[in-house]
């Protein structure tokens, strides 16, 4: 919670607050940690393919560098860079979906 | 837009802390997917002047590509497929970093340097494009060694290190000069040249990194993945971005740090290539008192067996034998057997490989068992069949020294009888002879894994008529 109320701190300050951006990085980097801990190792390799789907959430970044009026070798770049990071959301979420429903039909 | 964005953030903190319990997991990852879905749509909705044509053919074709590799791909695949999609979300934050400087407003006027653009922008264009190209570089050549390909670091001995710090240094140069340039060209040159060191750096770095060190590398990778998202995240000013990325990146590195723990090695004797360096001792094969024996034998065995423990390594996952695995397990069970399967935390090419495997086969969740909570049982267990396992179960590791010194190991050997399938008395990654193979209660099958269990299968079966 404490990264949420930071991370919109930090929306508001954007870049020109630098201490609050690193300090957003530092809290959230705690809270990894403290999520993370204690893991059961069946769930290792869900875990990382799941938080593998979550790291593509650079294609936010992509999406915003996709202005319309921009020079065609920018508009290639960041066309290549939607591509990779959707590649790795939707693989990485279907890949530990079908993991997740292995595990789950055991239960029955 | 804020409030979508921290919206957003919230389920995937929600969805990861799902992720970390067997009940809730598959809820998690839902959770998760919506987050992004979230994420994905408020950035559609809230920037105007986007360029939709580019928008919306990249997240097709994206999408499109990433669902038929995650279809196609066999569940004996998986290690390499992580590492692969890794490289591409990492090759994704570095290009995110080098679209924006193309697009900077500050940096249309030709005198504007990159510092211009902020502190915080200027440093981490270069550190966003150097982890991204690493990451992108580094988890392909951990995806072709996971498929089997050997690859050998051009460079020997204390020079290797020296050959990285060299680029290392370099990049470091280079990035100065992409900052503080006032001329574009020139801006440009550092750039593209930033993107080559580190392309090669992330190759150089991972090349020496022997296959048993694989499930430390893929963590690792996977928590760079993160980092790249976070820094990318601080270059477009996205606390989005920087929170998340954050996130991916500590939970990759607690991955690692307990896959190090499991091999007791630090995280620097893995990645500086301590037994990385695929060497063969001496007297690897030398071996005194070995004792071969047939699936037929094995199988008369376990007919008398009341506790059966099984030890899976990466040669089930080669072999293809995790189905055939369950039909013996099941079989013996039928008979009134005790059957568990013990995993160590480090068998297979990446963290839990083991336990994904064995559920594809549909093995029950409650038969696999723990390295700490089986060890003290294993001297009450009438046979264990190590399928394709070799390092993990070493006795070796109890020595004061030698390369797996220390290494928490299954203590197979206190069992009545090992029966250990295995296609040659070939060494394991470290490299070292298996004084278990020359003890007296070990039993050596020298067959293909799947062959080997088939023919046990096919034996209990006539055993029971």
């Amino acid at each position: 919670m404490i990264a949420l109320v930071l991370a919109d701190a930090a929306a508001d300050a954007t870049a020109q607050n630098v201490f609050l951006t690193i300090f957003v990085f530092v809290i959230a980097s705690l809270l990894g940690f403290e999520l993370i801990n204690k893991v059961p190792p069946t769930l290792h390799t869900p875990l990382m393919s799941g938080s593998n789907a979550i790291s593509g959430i650079t294609v936010v970044g992509a999406i915003i560098c996709a202005e319309s009026g921009e020079s065609w070798f920018a508009q290639t770049l960041a066309f290549l860079a939607i591509v990779f990071a959707m590649i790795n959301v939707v693989g990485g979420y279907m890949v530990t979906d079908r993991m997740l429903a292995s595990f789950k039909k055991k239960e029955k | 837009m804020v409030y979508l964005y921290l919206l957003a953030t919230f389920l995937f903190v929600f969805g990861i802390k799902k992720l970390t319990s067997v009940k809730t997991c598959q809820k998690g990852n839902r959770i998760s997917e919506i987050a992004m879905l979230l994420a994905i749509v408020t950035t559609l909705v809230t920037f105007s002047n986007l360029s939709w044509g580019v928008i919306v053919a990249g997240l097709i074709v994206g999408g499109a590509i990433g669902a038929v590799i995650a279809k196609k791909t066999a569940t004996t695949q998986m290690p390499e497929m992580v590492a692969a999609l890794n490289g591409f979300g990492g090759f994704a934050s570095a290009l995110v970093a080098i679209a924006f400087m193309l697009i900077d407003e500050t940096l249309k006027n030709p005198e504007k340097t990159l510092w211009d653009t902020g502190a915080v922008n200027a440093i981490s264009t270069p550190l966003t494009i150097l982890i991204g190209m690493v990451t992108l570089t580094g988890s392909f050549v951990a995806y072709f060694k996971l498929g089997g390909k050997k690859m050998a670091h051009p460079v020997k001995g204390a020079n290797r290190h020296l050959l990285h710090a060299v680029i290392g240094a370099a990049i470091l140069l280079l990035s100065w000069w992409q900052i503080a340039t006032g001329s574009h060209a020139q801006m440009s040159i550092a750039t593209v040249l930033i993107v080559i060191l580190s392309s090669a750096l992330g190759v150089f770095l991972v090349m020496p990194i022997g296959g048993a060190d694989m499930p430390v590398v893929v963590s690792l990778l996977n928590s760079y993945s993160g980092v790249a998202g976070a820094a990318a995240g601080l270059v477009i000013g996205s606390p989005l971005l920087v929170v998340v990325g954050a996130l991916v990146g500590t939970s990759g590195l607690i991955l690692t740090q307990i896959m190090c723990k499991a091999m007791n090695r630090s995280l620097g004797n893995v990645l500086l290539g301590g037994m990385g360096e695929e060497t063969v001792a001496k007297d690897a094969k030398d071996y005194k008192s070995i004792k071969s024996t047939t699936p037929e034998e094995v199988a008369l065995l376990l007919d008398g067996a009341s506790s059966v423990v099984i030890v899976p390594g990466y040669g089930l996952a080669v072999a293809q034998a995790q189905h055939v695995v369950r039909e013996l397990g099941d079989l013996l069970i039928k008979r009134g057997c005790n059957v568990r399967y013990a995993i160590h935390p480090v068998a297979g090419r990446m963290p839990g490989h083991m336990n994904v495997l064995l559920a594809e086969s549909d093995v029950p969740y409650d038969q696999l068992w723990e390295m700490d909570n089986i060890n003290s049982d294993f001297k009450n267990t009438d046979v264990v069949i190590i399928v394709g396992a070799n390092d993990v179960v070493n006795p070796a590791a109890r020595e004061a020294t030698g390369p797996i010194a220390g290494m928490p190991i299954l203590d197979v050997d206190h069992a009545r009888t090992v029966v250990v399938i295995k296609r040659s008395l070939a060494p394991g990654y470290a490299g070292i002879k298996n004084p278990l193979f020359d003890m007296d209660n070990c039993l050596m099958v020298f067959l293909d894994a799947k062959e080997a269990l088939e023919g046990m299968v096919k034996e209990v079966k006539e055993l029971a008529k």
